[in-house]
């Protein structure tokens, strides 16, 4: 009985766990995805060589924060300019014929691992001779920095809290399981049982309730997650754009083993100690 | 086999339960501790279980200084004692097979040996029908004879035995004693806490008397003779 309430309190707090947990990796992942639109651009001294362009660009490769750098042409930028003001107009564009006013526009176009990063890579690139100008959105930076940060605050109280509730429980069927077989411990420990064999049956059962706890809301959330996804697909087409899931294969892949690593962490080390502190075997 | 010299026991409280006892029992004795309610000899029994620490004195048991003797030990030095109590402390929710063949779980007796030991023991104690009984569908008496089929199933050379006919009427509280006398002629020492006069008187043996924590008397009844081996 009492190892059936702790198995329902244990399944609702990983239930609660895995919940948040899939808010903040669909959080982060939906984070991760807006940090990849966000790049700083950089714009040459008039007349560089080609050579030179180069050899900026691998410097910045070299660097570590950066994931990607694309190179884009004075022809290049001219013809996304076309594309984007004159789409309605193509006669006006022509008027430039092959006098390119971008002439000075080749830039690349850096992205960064982490986007917290950026301040770093403008304050270097300021250094590097041969760059005119550096476009950067620093204000998207700091919100998507501390956007990313309160979630990692908000994880680290959230899975405290969830991990301190569950140890609490845990001690307290095992407290409530020595006191129901105080009498059965007595008799082993007069028959010459070693401290193993009487703590054994508690250690099992903690961690069996920490394995049936993590089992029971993990299947249900995977249930649930899978539902939501479809759901949100069907009746939300509109913010496809915006919101983007995690795949509950990649999401299960981490939650799966992180839920269970809990619960029966939480049962075997709540368990352990309780004895230990009541049965002084 | 068991020896005690001028072993103290004060408790938290004040209460001085042993003043300075010595005692030796030799291997094979049947010894019968009487005395009134806070005699000491539940105290006694409790010190020679390593339940209790004396306050001062040594006491020796199959040759091992239990002063000395460190916690990780005491279970392997209990796996040498056989131990009945007044209150059976059967496990009620097992049947009597179960209660025997757990004392031999514990010290990790092979499944094929408890299933050999087991029904020889029960046929000692004449339960040998009632092995699937439950502790609550049998007799007083007959719970008794479970406890002392679970105590000698792990064949200790000692049995001690802390009021074992208390709860019991005479006619059971007589055939509880054969048996220990069965049990101590195959060569087991046996140590009864009791104050059961009248069994004490049938039984013809050594006897030894405690009032408030000293031993009074230690005397051999007329009759007495002990089991060499």
């Amino acid at each position: 009985m009492f190892s059936l309430a702790s198995v329902a309190t244990m399944s609702a707090c990983i239930f609660l766990f895995g919940i948040f947990f899939c808010v903040v990796e669909n959080f982060q992942y939906m984070v991760k995805e807006a940090e990849k639109s966000v790049a700083v651009t950089v714009f040459f001294d008039e007349g560089i060589s080609q050579e030179d362009m180069d050899a900026i660009g691998e410097k910045i490769r070299g660097r570590d924060e950066v994931s990607d750098v694309v190179f884009v042409s004075a022809e290049e930028s001219w013809e996304q300019y076309k594309e984007i003001y004159f789409k309605d107009n193509p006669q006006l564009a022509e008027g430039f014929a092959d006098d390119n006013p971008l002439a000075n526009q080749a830039h690349y176009e850096i992205y960064l691992k982490d986007v917290a990063e950026q301040e770093n890579l403008v304050d270097w690139l300021g250094s590097v001779s041969g760059i005119r100008k550096i476009n950067q959105s620093a204000q998207v930076a700091d919100i998507l920095t501390n956007f990313n940060m309160l979630i990692g605050y908000i994880s680290i109280a959230v899975i405290i809290l969830l991990l301190c509730v569950s140890v609490f429980l845990i001690s307290n069927t095992v407290t409530i399981g020595i006191a129901v077989r105080r009498e059965e411990i007595g008799i082993m420990k007069l028959i010459g049982a070693t401290n193993g064999f009487v703590k054994a049956p508690f250690v099992v059962e903690g961690i069996l309730i920490g394995l049936v706890g993590a089992s029971v809301p993990l299947a249900l959330l995977y249930y649930l997650y899978t539902r939501l996804i479809g759901f949100v697909g069907d009746k939300f087409n509109a913010l496809t754009g915006l919101l983007h899931f995690l795949p509950v294969g990649q999401m299960f892949r981490i939650l799966l083993p992180v839920g269970m690593a809990l619960g029966v962490g939480i049962g075997f080390f709540g368990s352990f100690f309780t004895i230990r502190k009541h049965l002084k075997v | 086999m068991i020896d005690l010299q001028n072993v103290t026991k004060s408790y938290a409280t004040g209460v001085q339960a042993l003043n300075g006892i010595t005692l030796h029992v030799d291997k094979g004795e049947f010894v019968f501790i009487v005395g009134d309610s806070g005699s000491g000899k539940s105290t006694l029994i409790k010190l020679l279980l390593k339940e209790l620490e004396p306050t001062s004195g040594s006491i020796k048991v199959n040759g091992i200084n239990l002063n000395k003797m460190k916690s990780k030990a005491i279970p392997k030095y209990r796996r040498k004692l056989g131990v009945v109590f007044q209150d059976f402390r059967l496990l009620k929710d097992r049947n009597v097979y179960e209660n025997i063949a757990f004392a031999q779980r514990v010290i990790a007796t092979p499944s094929k040996d408890i299933r050999k030991n087991v029904p020889k023991m029960l046929s000692l104690v004449g339960l040998a029908e009632k092995y699937k009984s439950f502790p609550k569908q049998l007799s007083g008496g007959e719970q008794q004879r479970v406890a002392l089929a679970r105590a000698l199933v792990n064949r200790p050379n000692i049995l001690l035995a802390d009021e074992p006919t208390g709860n019991l009427d005479p006619k059971n509280s007589r055939e509880i004693m054969k048996l220990l006398e069965t049990i101590n002629e195959r060569g087991t020492t046996v140590l009864v806490v009791t104050h059961n006069q009248e069994i004490v008187d049938q039984m013809k043996k050594r006897v030894v008397v405690m009032h408030k924590g000293v031993i009074v008397s230690d005397e051999r009844k007329a009759g007495y003779k002990q089991n060499a081996d």
